[in-house]
């Protein structure tokens, strides 16, 4: 871990060591909590380690800024959710349940991302096998085949929004699925690899050009963690 | 034969905003961004066009989706050209508006809680999409309100005149003013083009939407 990078608090710290295994980690999206509060989780690389599919500046503001608003703003409202409920106030949670959706989503989706991206030095882009590779034979023939339907996904998107590899947790195949600003993966489906597709996250580097982003971020996906989270 | 539309050039130069939106943006913004919607909206346009002479009910109602949001993209963004102008013009400052400022304060009490209204509700939209001031006639009374759209959802209901409109993609500010989208919203105040909102105000829904005919 970059030193720059390590802002970590002694509970933190605490909690962190006594962290269970990393596949379990990746199961909790690498979310942490201290004292019932979202934290911003470190980035498991440096800022300029993804380069040059995803640039360093990019991925310092996106985590620095953009992921710890979420965080911020996701402890803030449901603090405010928690208030309403412990006052019956039913219409003030209802009220509050978009933001948590979004600014929860954000922390969420933001977390497993990084998780899901790896420099090319730490096996990014190496191609997935087992398991995850059979079902992703399966349902596309083949990991070019996906990452071609994948991309479409990814440029159909209209706005803000991300693109997903999901387990149906029904019926444990694989499929694309894309979300809307920061809706996250939760419910029939399972989250296995996000792909940010809102402008903030190439935006710098890639401008207008968002197929090219997309077309790049595959030599920095981390399909090891991929695999760890599909069951 | 479906219509074709075509970029509207802008009403100034790229760089006539600077400093509060910066030429690059502005250029990307229009040639590129802009563009992309006309082009993908022509293409929708021809497809649909052929699904109607072969009778295609539905490749007809599957191009829906795509004909909104890339026609979308072009209203608004015709619109939104127009309703900015350079901080240095006489169309800049309110004053030009006589007749929709004393309208915003008998909404809003004062410009400064209209603004603060206004930046409000621009702030608060999840994602991409637009934030508008919107004329609403309902028989003979009009009234004036703050309205967000998502993504490139266009204001063209029954009765509503949008009169001016700030683009709320990451793209409209990202490269000036990065994550801090709180001060591109502050700085769009010194660029909104009141002349442009005063007409609109006075004027009717086609009026508004005249800038797209031009371009057929
Ligand atoms: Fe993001
Ligand atoms: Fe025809
Ligand atoms: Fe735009």
């Amino acid at each position: 871990m970059n030193s720059t990078l390590l802002r970590t608090t002694t509970v933190r710290s605490a909690l962190r060591a006594a962290a269970p295994t990393a596949s379990t980690r990746a199961g909790l999206a690498g979310t942490t909590f201290v004292r019932g509060k979202a934290t911003l989780p470190d980035l498991p690389y440096d800022y300029g380690a993804l380069e040059p599919s995803i640039s360093g500046k990019i991925m310092e503001l996106h985590h620095k800024n953009h992921h710890n608003t979420y965080v911020t703003s996701y402890n803030n409202f449901s603090e405010q959710i928690a208030e309403a409920a412990a006052k019956n106030d039913i219409q003030a949670q209802i009220a509050l349940q978009p933001l948590i959706n979004f600014h929860g989503g954000g922390h969420v989706n933001h977390s497993l991302f990084w998780e899901n991206l790896a420099p090319t030095s730490k096996g990014g882009g190496e191609p997935p096998s087992g398991k995850l590779a059979s079902a992703i034979n399966t349902s596309y023939g083949s990991l070019d085949a996906f990452k071609e339907k994948f991309n479409t996904a990814l440029a159909g998107i209209q706005g803000s929004g991300w693109a997903w590899l999901v387990q149906d947790t029904q019926t444990g195949s694989v499929q694309i699925r894309t979300y809307a600003n920061q809706d996250p993966v939760v419910g029939q489906f399972r989250p296995i690899l996000g792909i940010d597709a809102w402008e903030h996250a190439y935006y710098l580097q890639y401008q207008n050009r968002k197929a090219e982003y997309f077309k790049a971020i595959w030599d920095v996906i981390n399909w090891k963690v991929a695999e760890k989270r599909l069951q | 034969m479906a219509s074709t539309y075509a970029l509207p050039p802008l009403p100034y130069a790229y760089d006539a905003l600077e400093p509060h939106i910066s030429k690059q943006i502005m250029e990307l913004h229009h040639s590129k961004h802009h563009q992309t919607y006309i082009t993908n909206l022509n293409a929708a346009l021809k497809t649909q066009a052929e699904a109607v002479h072969t009778s295609d009910i539905t490749t007809q109602v599957s191009l829906q989706q795509a004909i909104k949001f890339n026609a979308g993209g072009h209203i608004n963004h015709s619109l939104f050209w127009q309703n900015l102008a350079p901080a240095s013009s006489a169309e800049a400052k309110s004053s030009a508006a006589p007749k929709l400022v004393k309208q915003i304060k008998a909404t809003w009490g004062d410009e400064a809680a209209f603004r603060e209204a206004f930046k409000a509700a621009l702030l608060g939209i999840q994602g991409s999409g637009w934030g508008w001031l919107v004329k609403i006639e309902t028989g003979k009374e009009q009234r004036l309100a703050i309205v967000t759209t998502k993504d490139q959802d266009p204001v063209v209901g029954k009765g509503e005149v949008p009169v001016f409109g700030v683009d709320m993609w990451e793209h409209a500010y990202y490269l000036q003013y990065l994550n801090g989208k709180a001060a591109y919203v502050e700085n769009i105040w010194n660029v909104i083009n009141w002349k442009t909102a005063e007409e609109r105000f006075l004027g009717t829904r086609a009026d508004a939407f005249k800038v797209l005919k031009t371009t057929i």
